[in-house]
Protein backbone atom coordinates (compact mmCIF):
# COMPACT_ATOMS: atom_id res chain seq x y z
CA UNK A 1 0.00 0.00 0.00
CA UNK A 2 1.54 3.61 -1.03
CA UNK A 3 -0.40 6.71 0.09
CA UNK A 4 0.69 10.22 -1.09
CA UNK A 5 -1.76 13.27 0.06
CA UNK A 6 -0.67 16.82 -1.37
CA UNK A 7 3.13 15.53 -2.67
CA UNK A 8 4.47 18.97 -3.99
CA UNK A 9 8.09 19.32 -5.34
CA UNK A 10 9.28 22.01 -6.92
CA UNK A 11 12.59 22.24 -8.59
CA UNK A 12 13.04 26.50 -8.57
CA UNK A 13 10.29 27.80 -10.42
CA UNK A 14 8.94 24.87 -12.19
CA UNK A 15 6.87 22.85 -10.26
CA UNK A 16 7.66 19.11 -11.16
CA UNK A 17 4.51 17.40 -9.23
CA UNK A 18 1.59 19.76 -7.86
CA UNK A 19 -0.27 18.46 -4.98
CA UNK A 20 -0.55 14.84 -6.06
CA UNK A 21 -2.55 12.60 -4.20
CA UNK A 22 -3.29 8.96 -4.88
CA UNK A 23 -3.16 4.88 -3.27
CA UNK A 24 -1.64 2.12 -4.87
CA UNK A 25 -3.62 -0.90 -3.46
CA UNK A 26 -2.36 -4.39 -3.05
CA UNK A 27 -2.99 -7.17 -5.20
CA UNK A 28 -3.33 -4.94 -7.98
CA UNK A 29 -0.76 -3.69 -10.92
CA UNK A 30 -1.38 -0.25 -10.85
CA UNK A 31 -0.28 1.97 -13.73
CA UNK A 32 1.49 5.11 -13.31
CA UNK A 33 0.77 6.70 -16.50
CA UNK A 34 1.86 10.59 -18.00
CA UNK A 35 3.71 12.13 -20.97
CA UNK A 36 7.30 12.09 -20.25
CA UNK A 37 8.40 14.90 -17.95
CA UNK A 38 4.86 14.82 -16.25
CA UNK A 39 6.64 14.48 -12.92
CA UNK A 40 6.48 10.31 -12.63
CA UNK A 41 10.14 9.71 -11.95
CA UNK A 42 9.93 12.58 -9.13
CA UNK A 43 7.47 11.14 -7.55
CA UNK A 44 9.05 7.70 -7.24
CA UNK A 45 11.85 8.97 -5.88
CA UNK A 46 9.76 11.04 -3.34
CA UNK A 47 8.03 7.41 -2.38
CA UNK A 48 11.84 5.86 -1.77
CA UNK A 49 12.97 8.98 0.05
CA UNK A 50 15.53 10.14 -2.49
CA UNK A 51 13.97 13.21 -3.11
CA UNK A 52 12.74 15.33 -0.18
CA UNK A 53 8.40 16.72 -1.23
CA UNK A 54 8.03 20.51 -0.64
CA UNK A 55 4.80 19.85 0.49
CA UNK A 56 2.71 16.56 1.48
CA UNK A 57 3.49 13.37 2.50
CA UNK A 58 4.08 10.09 1.34
CA UNK A 59 3.90 6.24 3.18
CA UNK A 60 4.71 2.58 2.60
CA UNK A 61 2.62 0.40 4.05
CA UNK A 62 1.45 3.40 6.49
CA UNK A 63 4.83 4.68 7.28
CA UNK A 64 7.31 7.23 5.75
CA UNK A 65 10.03 5.49 3.88
CA UNK A 66 12.68 6.45 5.80
CA UNK A 67 11.30 4.87 9.05
CA UNK A 68 10.98 1.19 7.46
CA UNK A 69 13.27 -1.14 9.36
CA UNK A 70 14.55 -3.04 6.38
CA UNK A 71 13.70 -0.93 3.54
CA UNK A 72 14.55 -3.37 1.03
CA UNK A 73 13.04 -6.26 2.28
CA UNK A 74 9.37 -4.22 2.01
CA UNK A 75 9.87 -2.16 -0.95
CA UNK A 76 11.46 -2.91 -4.07
CA UNK A 77 12.37 -0.33 -6.97
CA UNK A 78 13.54 -0.07 -10.51
CA UNK A 79 14.22 3.57 -11.15
CA UNK A 80 14.40 4.90 -14.94
CA UNK A 81 18.35 5.67 -14.36
CA UNK A 82 21.03 2.76 -14.36
CA UNK A 83 22.42 2.78 -10.75
CA UNK A 84 24.82 0.04 -10.82
CA UNK A 85 28.62 0.82 -11.15
CA UNK A 86 29.90 -0.03 -14.51
CA UNK A 87 32.71 -2.08 -13.09
CA UNK A 88 31.23 -4.22 -10.46
CA UNK A 89 29.96 -7.29 -11.70
CA UNK A 90 25.75 -7.96 -11.30
CA UNK A 91 26.92 -10.75 -8.33
CA UNK A 92 28.55 -7.83 -6.48
CA UNK A 93 26.09 -5.20 -7.23
CA UNK A 94 23.31 -7.07 -5.62
CA UNK A 95 26.07 -8.30 -2.63
CA UNK A 96 26.44 -4.56 -1.56
CA UNK A 97 22.59 -4.18 -1.91
CA UNK A 98 21.86 -7.45 -0.07
CA UNK A 99 24.34 -6.83 2.89
CA UNK A 100 22.73 -3.46 3.83
CA UNK A 101 19.71 -5.65 4.74
CA UNK A 102 21.25 -8.93 5.97
CA UNK A 103 19.70 -10.56 3.37
CA UNK A 104 21.37 -13.94 2.64
CA UNK A 105 23.36 -14.52 -0.53
CA UNK A 106 21.75 -17.77 -1.30
CA UNK A 107 18.95 -14.90 -2.59
CA UNK A 108 20.95 -13.30 -4.90
CA UNK A 109 21.49 -16.73 -6.93
CA UNK A 110 17.72 -17.02 -6.27
CA UNK A 111 16.78 -13.35 -8.12
CA UNK A 112 19.86 -14.12 -10.82
CA UNK A 113 18.31 -16.72 -12.00
CA UNK A 114 14.95 -15.28 -12.21
CA UNK A 115 15.59 -12.78 -14.82
CA UNK A 116 17.60 -15.17 -16.00
CA UNK A 117 21.15 -13.61 -15.37
CA UNK A 118 23.09 -16.54 -13.70
CA UNK A 119 25.26 -16.78 -16.43
CA UNK A 120 27.19 -13.73 -16.37
CA UNK A 121 26.75 -12.92 -12.91
CA UNK A 122 30.56 -12.25 -13.02
CA UNK A 123 30.63 -9.88 -16.00
CA UNK A 124 31.03 -6.18 -15.22
CA UNK A 125 27.61 -4.48 -15.09
CA UNK A 126 29.14 -1.76 -17.74
CA UNK A 127 29.34 -4.84 -20.63
CA UNK A 128 25.53 -5.63 -20.05
CA UNK A 129 23.36 -4.24 -22.86
CA UNK A 130 20.07 -2.21 -22.12
CA UNK A 131 17.91 -4.91 -21.94
CA UNK A 132 20.19 -7.05 -19.55
CA UNK A 133 20.65 -3.93 -17.57
CA UNK A 134 17.17 -3.66 -16.83
CA UNK A 135 17.13 -7.47 -15.73
CA UNK A 136 19.63 -6.64 -13.16
CA UNK A 137 17.69 -3.50 -11.80
CA UNK A 138 15.00 -6.19 -11.52
CA UNK A 139 16.93 -8.71 -9.95
CA UNK A 140 18.06 -5.68 -6.95
CA UNK A 141 14.48 -4.96 -6.92
CA UNK A 142 13.44 -8.61 -6.22
CA UNK A 143 16.25 -9.45 -3.65
CA UNK A 144 14.23 -8.15 -0.40
CA UNK A 145 11.10 -10.13 -1.72
CA UNK A 146 9.32 -7.19 -1.12
CA UNK A 147 5.18 -6.42 -0.86
CA UNK A 148 5.95 -2.60 -2.69
CA UNK A 149 7.58 -2.83 -6.03
CA UNK A 150 8.21 0.27 -7.58
CA UNK A 151 9.18 0.21 -11.56
CA UNK A 152 9.68 3.33 -13.67
CA UNK A 153 9.35 2.64 -17.11
CA UNK A 154 10.52 -0.87 -17.21
CA UNK A 155 10.25 -1.60 -20.53
CA UNK A 156 12.76 0.94 -21.78
CA UNK A 157 15.16 -0.75 -23.68
CA UNK A 158 13.74 -4.02 -23.81
CA UNK A 159 12.57 -5.87 -27.08
CA UNK A 160 8.94 -7.47 -27.73
CA UNK A 161 10.12 -10.54 -26.26
CA UNK A 162 11.57 -8.50 -23.02
CA UNK A 163 8.25 -6.42 -22.53
CA UNK A 164 6.28 -9.51 -22.81
CA UNK A 165 8.45 -11.42 -20.03
CA UNK A 166 8.13 -7.97 -17.47
CA UNK A 167 4.11 -7.73 -18.52
CA UNK A 168 3.80 -11.26 -16.97
CA UNK A 169 6.12 -10.76 -13.94
CA UNK A 170 4.48 -8.08 -12.90
CA UNK A 171 1.01 -9.44 -13.17
CA UNK A 172 2.26 -12.61 -10.87
CA UNK A 173 4.02 -10.11 -8.42
CA UNK A 174 0.21 -8.67 -7.88
CA UNK A 175 -1.70 -11.99 -8.16
CA UNK A 176 0.73 -12.91 -4.83
CA UNK A 177 -1.06 -9.92 -3.36
CA UNK A 178 2.07 -7.50 -3.91
CA UNK A 179 1.37 -4.03 -4.13
CA UNK A 180 3.15 -3.02 -7.45
CA UNK A 181 3.10 0.53 -9.05
CA UNK A 182 4.53 1.17 -12.55
CA UNK A 183 5.13 4.18 -14.27
CA UNK A 184 4.80 3.97 -18.24
CA UNK A 185 4.57 7.01 -20.75
CA UNK A 186 2.98 4.16 -23.32
CA UNK A 187 -0.76 4.19 -23.05
CA UNK A 188 -1.12 0.71 -25.22
CA UNK A 189 1.49 -0.65 -22.65
CA UNK A 190 -0.37 -0.10 -19.34
CA UNK A 191 -3.58 -0.89 -21.24
CA UNK A 192 -3.01 -4.50 -21.27
CA UNK A 193 -0.98 -4.94 -17.69
CA UNK A 194 -2.57 -2.81 -15.41
CA UNK A 195 -5.87 -2.79 -13.56
CA UNK A 196 -5.81 -0.18 -12.02
CA UNK A 197 -4.34 3.38 -13.06
CA UNK A 198 -3.33 6.63 -11.80
CA UNK A 199 -2.68 9.66 -14.70
CA UNK A 200 -0.81 12.31 -14.37
CA UNK A 201 0.05 15.61 -16.65
CA UNK A 202 2.14 18.53 -15.38
CA UNK A 203 2.57 16.86 -11.91
CA UNK A 204 -1.13 17.16 -11.17
CA UNK A 205 -3.31 14.32 -10.88
CA UNK A 206 -6.01 13.99 -14.23
CA UNK A 207 -7.90 10.49 -12.83
CA UNK A 208 -7.35 7.73 -11.24
CA UNK A 209 -9.68 4.38 -11.49
CA UNK A 210 -9.92 1.05 -13.10
CA UNK A 211 -8.39 0.47 -16.16
CA UNK A 212 -11.39 -0.70 -17.98
CA UNK A 213 -13.25 2.29 -16.86
CA UNK A 214 -10.37 4.51 -17.91
CA UNK A 215 -10.72 2.61 -21.19
CA UNK A 216 -14.33 2.87 -21.57
CA UNK A 217 -14.58 6.64 -20.55
CA UNK A 218 -11.30 7.61 -22.82
CA UNK A 219 -12.20 5.96 -26.26
CA UNK A 220 -15.71 7.10 -25.99
CA UNK A 221 -17.99 6.47 -29.32
CA UNK A 222 -18.71 9.18 -31.77
CA UNK A 223 -20.43 8.99 -35.26
CA UNK A 224 -19.39 11.35 -38.01
CA UNK A 225 -22.08 12.68 -40.50
CA UNK A 226 -21.96 14.27 -43.72
CA UNK A 227 -25.01 15.56 -44.90
CA UNK A 228 -25.75 19.03 -47.22
CA UNK A 229 -28.72 19.88 -44.89
CA UNK A 230 -26.32 20.54 -41.59
CA UNK A 231 -28.22 23.33 -39.97
CA UNK A 232 -31.12 20.34 -40.14
CA UNK A 233 -29.95 17.35 -38.83
CA UNK A 234 -27.52 19.48 -35.88
CA UNK A 235 -30.74 20.86 -34.27
CA UNK A 236 -32.32 17.72 -34.72
CA UNK A 237 -29.52 15.54 -33.16
CA UNK A 238 -29.03 18.46 -30.69
CA UNK A 239 -33.07 18.01 -29.42
CA UNK A 240 -32.05 14.39 -28.94
CA UNK A 241 -29.27 15.24 -26.48
CA UNK A 242 -26.07 14.47 -28.41
CA UNK A 243 -23.14 16.95 -28.53
CA UNK A 244 -22.35 17.62 -31.72
CA UNK A 245 -19.49 19.83 -33.38
CA UNK A 246 -19.03 20.74 -36.59
CA UNK A 247 -15.63 20.45 -37.91
CA UNK A 248 -13.67 22.44 -40.00
CA UNK A 249 -14.06 20.45 -43.34
CA UNK A 250 -17.80 20.53 -43.05
CA UNK A 251 -18.09 17.44 -41.31
CA UNK A 252 -20.54 17.09 -37.93
CA UNK A 253 -18.94 15.01 -34.94
CA UNK A 254 -21.85 13.22 -32.41
CA UNK A 255 -21.16 12.53 -29.10
CA UNK A 256 -23.71 10.64 -27.43
CA UNK A 257 -25.86 8.75 -30.16
CA UNK A 258 -25.24 5.69 -31.51
CA UNK A 259 -24.87 5.17 -35.55
CA UNK A 260 -27.86 3.74 -35.90
CA UNK A 261 -29.76 6.45 -33.45
CA UNK A 262 -28.46 9.04 -35.99
CA UNK A 263 -29.29 7.28 -38.82
CA UNK A 264 -32.92 7.14 -37.74
CA UNK A 265 -33.38 10.40 -36.78
CA UNK A 266 -31.97 11.69 -40.31
CA UNK A 267 -34.47 9.06 -42.26
CA UNK A 268 -37.20 10.52 -39.66
CA UNK A 269 -36.21 14.24 -40.70
CA UNK A 270 -35.79 13.83 -44.03
CA UNK A 271 -32.45 14.31 -43.98
CA UNK A 272 -30.10 13.11 -46.83
CA UNK A 273 -26.74 11.62 -45.46
CA UNK A 274 -23.68 11.48 -47.24
CA UNK A 275 -21.37 9.60 -44.50
CA UNK A 276 -22.25 7.93 -41.15
CA UNK A 277 -19.05 6.63 -39.56
CA UNK A 278 -18.86 5.48 -36.02
CA UNK A 279 -15.49 6.74 -34.80
CA UNK A 280 -13.90 5.27 -31.66
CA UNK A 281 -10.80 7.19 -31.30
CA UNK A 282 -7.68 5.11 -29.83
CA UNK A 283 -6.78 4.60 -26.32
CA UNK A 284 -3.08 6.63 -27.20
CA UNK A 285 -5.29 10.06 -28.84
CA UNK A 286 -7.18 9.69 -25.65
CA UNK A 287 -4.53 9.85 -23.56
CA UNK A 288 -2.52 12.30 -25.36
CA UNK A 289 -5.77 14.67 -25.58
CA UNK A 290 -5.80 14.28 -21.44
CA UNK A 291 -2.34 14.80 -20.57
CA UNK A 292 -2.10 17.61 -23.13
CA UNK A 293 -2.33 20.89 -20.82
CA UNK A 294 -5.62 22.68 -22.52
CA UNK A 295 -7.65 19.92 -21.21
CA UNK A 296 -6.82 18.91 -18.22
CA UNK A 297 -9.43 19.74 -15.99
CA UNK A 298 -11.76 18.51 -18.56
CA UNK A 299 -10.36 15.28 -18.07
CA UNK A 300 -10.17 15.46 -14.22
CA UNK A 301 -14.35 16.44 -14.27
CA UNK A 302 -15.31 13.35 -16.31
CA UNK A 303 -12.72 10.64 -14.52
CA UNK A 304 -12.41 12.04 -10.81
CA UNK B 1 18.91 -7.33 -29.35
CA UNK B 2 16.67 -9.82 -28.34
CA UNK B 3 16.70 -10.64 -24.71
CA UNK B 4 16.36 -14.69 -25.05
CA UNK B 5 19.32 -14.38 -27.85
CA UNK B 6 22.05 -12.04 -25.97
CA UNK B 7 25.29 -14.29 -25.41
CA UNK B 8 25.82 -15.90 -22.28
CA UNK B 9 22.15 -15.68 -21.05
CA UNK B 10 19.37 -17.96 -20.38
CA UNK B 11 15.75 -16.75 -20.97
CA UNK B 12 13.97 -15.44 -18.26
CA UNK B 13 11.33 -17.31 -16.65
CA UNK B 14 8.22 -15.62 -15.41
CA UNK B 15 7.05 -19.10 -14.35
CA UNK B 16 9.61 -19.46 -11.70
CA UNK B 17 8.76 -18.46 -8.23
CA UNK B 18 9.17 -15.15 -7.45
CA UNK B 19 7.43 -15.41 -4.45
CA UNK B 20 9.40 -18.82 -2.96
CA UNK B 21 12.02 -16.98 -1.54
CA UNK B 22 14.53 -18.38 0.98
CA UNK B 23 14.98 -14.88 3.08
CA UNK B 24 14.57 -15.80 6.76
CA UNK B 25 12.32 -12.89 9.22
CA UNK B 26 14.72 -10.34 10.72
CA UNK B 27 13.80 -8.23 13.55
CA UNK B 28 15.46 -5.57 14.82
CA UNK B 29 16.40 -2.74 11.92
CA UNK B 30 19.48 -1.93 9.57
CA UNK B 31 22.43 -0.50 11.65
CA UNK B 32 26.09 0.26 11.02
CA UNK B 33 27.28 -3.03 10.83
CA UNK B 34 25.35 -4.31 7.58
CA UNK B 35 26.34 -0.78 6.29
CA UNK B 36 30.20 -1.15 6.85
CA UNK B 37 29.98 -4.60 5.28
CA UNK B 38 28.43 -2.94 2.52
CA UNK B 39 30.49 -0.66 2.09
CA UNK B 40 33.71 -2.90 2.46
CA UNK B 41 31.84 -4.77 -0.77
CA UNK B 42 31.58 -1.71 -2.78
CA UNK B 43 35.64 -1.03 -2.15
CA UNK B 44 37.01 -4.31 -2.46
CA UNK B 45 35.04 -4.98 -6.18
CA UNK B 46 35.81 -2.01 -8.19
CA UNK B 47 38.94 -2.06 -9.70
CA UNK B 48 39.73 1.70 -9.17
CA UNK B 49 40.48 0.87 -5.89
CA UNK B 50 43.50 -2.07 -6.13
CA UNK B 51 44.93 0.37 -8.62
CA UNK B 52 44.65 3.38 -6.83
CA UNK B 53 46.36 1.44 -3.78
CA UNK B 54 48.90 0.19 -6.22
CA UNK B 55 50.12 3.78 -7.46
CA UNK B 56 49.84 4.60 -3.60
CA UNK B 57 52.44 1.70 -2.82
CA UNK B 58 54.50 2.76 -5.64
CA UNK B 59 54.49 6.68 -4.68
CA UNK B 60 55.36 5.67 -1.15
CA UNK B 61 57.84 3.11 -0.96
CA UNK B 62 59.14 3.25 -4.69
CA UNK B 63 59.94 7.45 -4.30
CA UNK B 64 61.07 6.54 -0.44
CA UNK B 65 63.37 3.93 -1.98
CA UNK B 66 64.78 6.27 -4.88
CA UNK B 67 65.47 9.32 -2.45
CA UNK B 68 67.21 7.58 -0.32
CA UNK B 69 69.32 5.79 -3.34
CA UNK B 70 70.17 8.29 -4.57
CA UNK B 71 71.05 10.38 -1.42
CA UNK B 72 73.89 7.70 -0.35
CA UNK B 73 75.04 7.95 -4.11
CA UNK B 74 76.03 11.34 -3.62
CA UNK B 75 76.66 11.40 0.22
CA UNK B 76 80.29 11.89 -0.42
CA UNK B 77 79.68 15.00 -2.91
CA UNK B 78 77.27 16.70 -0.41
CA UNK B 79 77.60 20.20 2.05
CA UNK B 80 78.18 19.88 5.67
CA UNK B 81 75.25 21.72 6.31
CA UNK B 82 73.29 19.59 3.94
CA UNK B 83 75.41 16.60 6.09
CA UNK B 84 74.24 18.30 9.64
CA UNK B 85 70.70 18.67 9.09
CA UNK B 86 70.57 15.24 7.28
CA UNK B 87 67.10 13.50 8.20
CA UNK B 88 67.36 10.12 7.32
CA UNK B 89 63.32 9.48 8.47
CA UNK B 90 62.06 12.30 6.23
CA UNK B 91 64.39 11.20 3.27
CA UNK B 92 62.88 7.92 3.01
CA UNK B 93 59.82 9.45 3.70
CA UNK B 94 60.13 11.73 0.76
CA UNK B 95 56.74 9.38 -1.25
CA UNK B 96 54.68 11.27 1.38
CA UNK B 97 53.25 13.84 -0.61
CA UNK B 98 52.18 11.58 -4.05
CA UNK B 99 51.01 8.66 -1.47
CA UNK B 100 48.69 11.67 -0.16
CA UNK B 101 47.54 12.69 -3.75
CA UNK B 102 46.88 8.87 -4.45
CA UNK B 103 44.73 7.74 -1.40
CA UNK B 104 43.14 11.34 -1.59
CA UNK B 105 41.78 10.33 -4.93
CA UNK B 106 40.93 6.97 -3.60
CA UNK B 107 38.61 8.93 -1.11
CA UNK B 108 37.06 11.15 -3.88
CA UNK B 109 36.20 8.13 -5.92
CA UNK B 110 34.58 6.06 -2.95
CA UNK B 111 31.94 8.89 -3.06
CA UNK B 112 31.79 10.13 -6.39
CA UNK B 113 31.91 6.97 -8.40
CA UNK B 114 28.41 6.72 -6.68
CA UNK B 115 26.68 9.85 -7.95
CA UNK B 116 28.42 8.92 -11.06
CA UNK B 117 27.10 5.80 -11.80
CA UNK B 118 23.88 6.34 -9.66
CA UNK B 119 24.99 3.60 -7.55
CA UNK B 120 23.80 6.61 -4.32
CA UNK B 121 20.12 5.76 -5.27
CA UNK B 122 20.44 2.15 -4.64
CA UNK B 123 22.49 2.66 -1.42
CA UNK B 124 19.89 5.33 -0.40
CA UNK B 125 16.87 3.62 -1.47
CA UNK B 126 18.69 0.08 0.59
CA UNK B 127 19.40 2.37 3.56
CA UNK B 128 17.77 5.90 3.88
CA UNK B 129 19.60 6.75 6.89
CA UNK B 130 22.37 9.35 5.55
CA UNK B 131 23.98 10.20 8.28
CA UNK B 132 24.67 6.37 8.93
CA UNK B 133 25.49 5.88 5.49
CA UNK B 134 28.32 8.38 5.71
CA UNK B 135 29.75 7.65 8.78
CA UNK B 136 29.96 4.11 7.79
CA UNK B 137 31.68 4.61 4.44
CA UNK B 138 34.12 7.09 6.02
CA UNK B 139 34.67 4.61 9.24
CA UNK B 140 34.99 1.76 6.73
CA UNK B 141 37.13 4.01 4.09
CA UNK B 142 39.42 5.20 6.74
CA UNK B 143 39.79 2.10 7.99
CA UNK B 144 41.49 0.86 4.46
CA UNK B 145 43.64 3.89 4.76
CA UNK B 146 44.89 3.41 7.70
CA UNK B 147 46.27 0.07 7.44
CA UNK B 148 47.41 1.08 3.77
CA UNK B 149 49.18 3.85 5.10
CA UNK B 150 50.57 2.43 7.96
CA UNK B 151 52.17 -0.62 6.03
CA UNK B 152 53.29 2.03 3.26
CA UNK B 153 55.06 4.38 5.73
CA UNK B 154 57.15 1.29 8.05
CA UNK B 155 57.79 -0.47 4.53
CA UNK B 156 59.24 3.13 3.11
CA UNK B 157 60.89 3.73 6.55
CA UNK B 158 62.97 0.25 6.70
CA UNK B 159 63.44 -0.22 3.11
CA UNK B 160 64.65 3.51 2.85
CA UNK B 161 67.18 2.73 5.55
CA UNK B 162 68.72 -0.17 4.46
CA UNK B 163 69.20 1.89 1.27
CA UNK B 164 71.11 4.14 3.59
CA UNK B 165 72.45 2.14 5.87
CA UNK B 166 76.86 1.80 5.89
CA UNK B 167 77.22 5.01 3.51
CA UNK B 168 75.44 7.86 5.73
CA UNK B 169 73.84 7.98 9.11
CA UNK B 170 70.81 6.21 9.01
CA UNK B 171 67.42 5.83 11.81
CA UNK B 172 65.87 2.98 13.70
CA UNK B 173 62.53 2.82 15.33
CA UNK B 174 64.48 3.53 18.67
CA UNK B 175 65.52 7.04 18.17
CA UNK B 176 63.37 9.73 19.89
CA UNK B 177 61.23 11.19 16.75
CA UNK B 178 61.37 8.55 14.94
CA UNK B 179 58.74 5.93 15.62
CA UNK B 180 56.49 9.02 16.00
CA UNK B 181 57.43 10.30 12.44
CA UNK B 182 56.89 7.22 11.09
CA UNK B 183 53.28 6.05 12.38
CA UNK B 184 52.04 9.86 12.67
CA UNK B 185 53.24 9.94 8.93
CA UNK B 186 50.37 6.90 8.34
CA UNK B 187 48.08 8.75 10.26
CA UNK B 188 48.50 12.13 8.33
CA UNK B 189 48.00 9.96 5.16
CA UNK B 190 44.75 8.98 6.54
CA UNK B 191 43.60 12.08 7.46
CA UNK B 192 44.71 13.87 4.46
CA UNK B 193 42.44 10.96 2.41
CA UNK B 194 39.18 11.29 4.35
CA UNK B 195 39.74 15.17 3.87
CA UNK B 196 39.09 13.99 0.41
CA UNK B 197 36.86 11.78 0.65
CA UNK B 198 34.57 14.68 2.61
CA UNK B 199 35.02 16.78 -0.71
CA UNK B 200 33.41 14.04 -2.80
CA UNK B 201 30.48 14.23 -0.66
CA UNK B 202 30.42 17.78 -0.82
CA UNK B 203 30.87 18.36 -4.44
CA UNK B 204 30.50 14.83 -5.51
CA UNK B 205 31.79 15.28 -9.27
CA UNK B 206 34.63 13.42 -9.78
CA UNK B 207 37.20 16.05 -11.26
CA UNK B 208 35.78 19.02 -9.51
CA UNK B 209 36.24 17.12 -5.98
CA UNK B 210 39.65 16.31 -7.13
CA UNK B 211 40.62 19.35 -8.62
CA UNK B 212 39.67 20.98 -4.89
CA UNK B 213 41.76 18.33 -3.22
CA UNK B 214 44.66 19.00 -5.06
CA UNK B 215 44.54 22.51 -5.37
CA UNK B 216 44.33 22.45 -0.92
CA UNK B 217 47.51 21.12 -0.80
CA UNK B 218 49.24 22.42 -3.96
CA UNK B 219 47.67 25.96 -4.65
CA UNK B 220 47.00 27.18 -0.97
CA UNK B 221 51.34 27.40 -1.03
CA UNK B 222 51.55 29.38 -4.51
CA UNK B 223 48.55 31.79 -3.36
CA UNK B 224 50.46 32.23 0.12
CA UNK B 225 53.67 33.10 -1.86
CA UNK B 226 51.85 36.15 -3.56
CA UNK B 227 51.67 37.76 0.17
CA UNK B 228 54.21 39.39 2.34
CA UNK B 229 56.93 37.51 4.10
CA UNK B 230 55.37 38.06 7.71
CA UNK B 231 51.80 37.00 6.34
CA UNK B 232 53.61 33.88 4.54
CA UNK B 233 55.26 33.01 8.03
CA UNK B 234 52.22 33.28 10.37
CA UNK B 235 50.25 31.13 7.77
CA UNK B 236 52.44 28.20 6.76
CA UNK B 237 51.97 26.47 9.94
CA UNK B 238 48.49 25.79 8.67
CA UNK B 239 49.17 24.41 5.46
CA UNK B 240 48.09 20.68 4.86
CA UNK B 241 50.92 19.77 3.19
CA UNK B 242 53.49 21.81 5.77
CA UNK B 243 51.74 19.73 8.35
CA UNK B 244 52.42 16.55 6.78
CA UNK B 245 56.01 17.62 5.96
CA UNK B 246 56.41 18.12 9.95
CA UNK B 247 55.09 15.04 10.66
CA UNK B 248 57.46 13.65 9.07
CA UNK B 249 60.39 15.18 9.86
CA UNK B 250 62.66 13.68 13.42
CA UNK B 251 63.62 17.51 13.71
CA UNK B 252 61.45 20.91 13.18
CA UNK B 253 62.68 21.17 9.13
CA UNK B 254 62.17 24.98 9.82
CA UNK B 255 64.98 26.08 7.09
CA UNK B 256 62.72 24.71 4.74
CA UNK B 257 60.40 27.50 5.07
CA UNK B 258 62.60 30.44 6.09
CA UNK B 259 62.33 30.00 9.64
CA UNK B 260 58.49 30.52 10.05
CA UNK B 261 57.66 28.77 13.00
CA UNK B 262 55.56 25.83 12.58
CA UNK B 263 52.93 23.63 14.93
CA UNK B 264 54.72 20.92 17.12
CA UNK B 265 53.88 17.23 15.07
CA UNK B 266 50.61 16.76 17.44
CA UNK B 267 49.30 19.99 17.23
CA UNK B 268 49.45 20.14 13.35
CA UNK B 269 48.19 16.79 13.09
CA UNK B 270 45.30 17.89 15.24
CA UNK B 271 44.58 20.92 13.36
CA UNK B 272 44.67 18.65 10.41
CA UNK B 273 41.95 16.84 11.47
CA UNK B 274 39.80 19.67 12.13
CA UNK B 275 39.93 20.44 8.81
CA UNK B 276 38.66 17.36 8.02
CA UNK B 277 36.10 17.05 10.54
CA UNK B 278 34.90 20.12 9.57
CA UNK B 279 34.21 18.88 5.84
CA UNK B 280 32.76 15.54 6.46
CA UNK B 281 30.20 17.91 9.03
CA UNK B 282 29.60 20.24 6.12
CA UNK B 283 29.49 16.92 3.82
CA UNK B 284 27.30 15.30 6.03
CA UNK B 285 24.73 18.21 6.28
CA UNK B 286 24.52 18.79 2.76
CA UNK B 287 24.23 15.05 2.16
CA UNK B 288 21.18 14.79 4.28
CA UNK B 289 19.60 17.60 2.96
CA UNK B 290 20.24 17.25 -0.60
CA UNK B 291 17.90 15.08 -3.72
CA UNK B 292 19.84 11.95 -4.27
Amino acid sequence: MIEARDLTKRYGATVAVDGLSFEVKPGLVTGFLGPNGSGKSTTMRMILGLDRPDGGTVSVGGRPYRDLPWPLREVGALLEARSVHPGRSAYNHLLMLAETNSIPRRRIGEVLELVGLTDVARKRAGTFSLGMGQRLGIAAALLGDPGVLLFDEPVNGLDPEGIRWVRLLLKRLASEGRTVFVSSHLMNEMAVTADYVVVIGKGKLIAQSAMSDFIALSTAQSVRVRTPQAETLTGVLRAAGAQVTIGHDGSIEVAGLTAAAVGELAAEHRVTLHELTPQRGSLEEAFMEMTNETVEYRGAESLA
Amino acid sequence: MSMATEPGTAAPTPSGAPAASSIPARSGHYGPLQLCRSEWTKLRTVRSTIWTLSVTMLAVVGIGAIATAVTAHQWRQGGIVDRINFDPTARSLAGLFLGEICLGVLGVLAVTAEYSSGTIRATLAAAPNRRMVLACKAAVFGAVALVTSEVLTFAAFLLGQQLLKGTTPYATLGEPGVLRAVAGTGLTLTVVALFALALGVIIRHTAGAIAAFVASLLVLPLILQAFPVSIQHGALKYLPLVIAERMAATTSPASDFGNAALFSPWVGFAILCGYTLALLLIGGWLFSRRDA
